[in-house]
């Protein structure tokens, strides 16, 4: 656990770059740090491994204050992902990668061997090891910064805007990568970011900064759309909030109308193994625009409701056999019965709030 | 006007004391020892006020000063000061070397990226190790570059050894005109000439061999980037 205890930074200048913020990050956790430019989020950040040092108030790591180790020693325990990779340029990516272990005086034989299977683990073949940054893309940059931050197995691993620095897809890519590692290794991930939606992605907690590293809002992503602590807050988590927020709720208590329903003149048509074809009606065959399988969200079964020509999107079993229709009246009275609960534990909130105060 | 004393081969006998290879060797020997020196005073400033970026002003400003003095002047200065011999002729010639090296040492590792400081500084290395393992190496192209240009100067000014009563390519030069002899003093400039052209060869021959293909590009020559297949942008959020 990391806990930041009434942190300010001040500059000599009078800036106040973080005013007094305690939190606490969870272990094993990704919590985000989101906010606009010069909110002071990458400065709370980088109090953690104390490339900046906080004017007043201390931060701890599993109890221990950052200060009590010298600085280099605090760091190499740390992984540090920063905008850009910030790879060095004279190293190959496998000295790259090795830097950390070789620096805690492991051979640089061991270290580069186990640098080629890291490559690997975050997506990169491992003959790119011989190349030089400059002769890989930006994802593939990032991907070994993400590589070099992991190669001495630090608990905690601080990442300052990783992934803005590359085009969308890219972007994907390596969120969907950094997810599928974080299920593996379990770090305790801090990750500042200016996109919300990146931190609503990614984050088990999204903490929401305003100016002065105010702390506007410290909660799980599915609680931030559903309960924006306030204008702020709503504004920077943006319009479709309630869209998005289905993306948090399980799709598994809809009514479902069987396969052979006919909706509006339109029916299911089906191969012979049961997969669905597309909707039959007067008009000839119309694509069905996609089918859910078990797990789905709300958010993506709403979309293929929205997306289809017959109002309803098909639930398909594991072998892609059609066995179920969600019709949208059926989707909204699931919304309903949704947001009813959201209201409710508000205002219950509210309530506890109230009765706190 | 003409070549006969180059090409008299009595003139680079190995074991005449005033032939051309003992004069190359001495010649050598001054250039060496005064770029040792500046070497020695001028890298580690330059590296000291590269790395804090405190000092910059007075350093750089100070090498400026020493670049617009006159070696001459220099020269007959320490002449005065310490009378005829290797000392003075070192002097004058390290104040000559020291600006190219020590604005270029600055200048080089000023220019490492901000971010590739901070991550060195990030994943724990020291502030030395920063120093050695991460600027040097990256600045190493413009250094040498100002090592480079420091040697031309220096192996060229060299001549004025002959002046303070030493040896050297100057010799030619400086006995040539005193006897007018004029092909005595085309030879020592032609010798002067090649000599300067080699040595610059050599160390660009090191620079190759030192700097990391990843920092001059070479790295960049044979493989291109292969980039991701892009893949369809997913619905799922």
């Amino acid at each position: 656990m990391i806990e930041f205890e009434g942190v300010t930074k001040r500059y000599p200048d009078g800036t106040v770059a973080v005013e007094d913020l305690s939190l606490k990050v969870e272990t094993g956790r990704i919590t985000v740090f989101v906010g606009p430019s010069g909110c002071g989020k990458t400065t709370a950040l980088r109090m953690i491994n104390r490339m900046i040092q906080p004017t007043s108030g201390r931060i701890l790591i599993d109890g221990d204050d950052v200060t009590s180790r010298p600085d280099a020693d605090l760091r190499r325990g740390i992984g540090y992902v920063i905008q850009g990779a910030g790879l060095f340029p004279h190293r190959t990516v496998l000295d790259n990668v090795a830097t950390v272990p070789v620096l805690q005086g492991v051979s640089r034989r061991e270290a580069r061997a186990s640098a080629r299977e890291l490559l690997e683990r975050v997506g990169l073949s491992a003959n790119l090891g011989d190349r030089y940054p400059s002769q890989l893309s930006g994802g593939q940059q990032q991907r070994v910064g993400v590589a070099r931050a992991l190669a001495a197995d630090p608990p905690v691993l601080l990442m300052d805007e990783p992934f803005s620095a590359v085009d969308p897809v890219v972007r994907d890519d390596l969120q969907q990568e950094l997810l599928r590692l974080q299920g593996d290794l379990g770090k305790t991930i801090v990750l500042v970011t200016h996109d919300i939606d990146e931190a609503i992605r990614l984050g088990d907690k999204v903490a929401v900064f305003a100016q002065g590293a105010r702390l506007a809002q410290y909660a799980a992503p599915a609680d931030l759309l559903a309960v924006p602590a306030d204008d702020f807050v709503s504004s920077l988590v943006g319009r479709d909030r309630g869209f998005r927020g289905l993306g948090f709720a399980d799709g598994a208590e809809i009514a479902l109308k069987p396969v052979g329903h006919t909706v509006d003149g339109l029916t299911l048509e089906l191969d012979a193994d049961g997969r669905p074809v597309g909707w039959r009606g007067p008009d000839g065959l119309l694509p069905t625009e996609g089918t859910f399988s078990d797990g789905a969200n709300l958010r993506t079964i709403t979309d293929l409701v929205i997306l289809s020509p017959a109002g309803a999107a098909v639930r398909v079993d594991e072998h892609g056999r059609a066995d179920g229709l969600v019709l949208v009246e059926d989707l909204a009275g699931r919304v309903r019965t949704q947001q009813r609960e959201r209201l409710a534990a508000l205002t219950q909130d509210q309530v506890e709030e109230a009765e706190a105060g | 006007m003409s070549l006969d004393y180059l090409l008299d081969a009595a003139n680079w006998s190995l074991t005449s004391p005033d032939g051309f290879p003992q004069r190359i060797l001495e010649h050598l020997g001054y250039t060496a020892l005064a770029l040792a020196i500046a070497a020695l005073v001028a890298f580690p400033i330059g590296l000291l006020i590269g790395h804090t970026g405190r000092g910059a002003l007075i350093a750089i400003n100070l090498g400026n000063a020493g670049r617009a003095l006159p070696t001459l002047g220099v020269l007959m200065l320490m002449l005065a000061l310490v009378g005829i011999g290797l000392v003075p002729v070192t002097i004058a010639l390290v104040v000559l070397a020291i600006p190219p090296i020590l604005a270029t040492t600055y200048a080089g590792i000023r220019s490492v990226p901000d971010e590739t400081v901070d991550a060195a500084r990030g994943v724990g290395m020291t502030e030395s190790q920063i120093a050695w393992r991460v600027e040097v190496p990256i600045a190493l192209p413009i250094i040498i570059g100002g090592l480079r240009n420091a040697s031309l100067q220096v192996v060229s000014t060299a001549t004025i050894a002959a002046y303070a009563g030493l040896g050297g390519l100057g010799r030619y030069l400086f006995d040539g005109l005193a006897t007018l002899q004029y092909d005595q003093v085309v030879a020592g400039a032609v010798v002067l000439a090649v000599l300067a052209v080699v040595i610059d060869l050599v160390l660009a021959g090191a620079q190759r061999l030192l700097v990391s293909p990843g920092v001059d590009g070479r790295g960049a020559d044979n493989s291109p980037t292969t980039n991701r297949p892009a893949e369809p942008i997913s619905s799922t959020a």
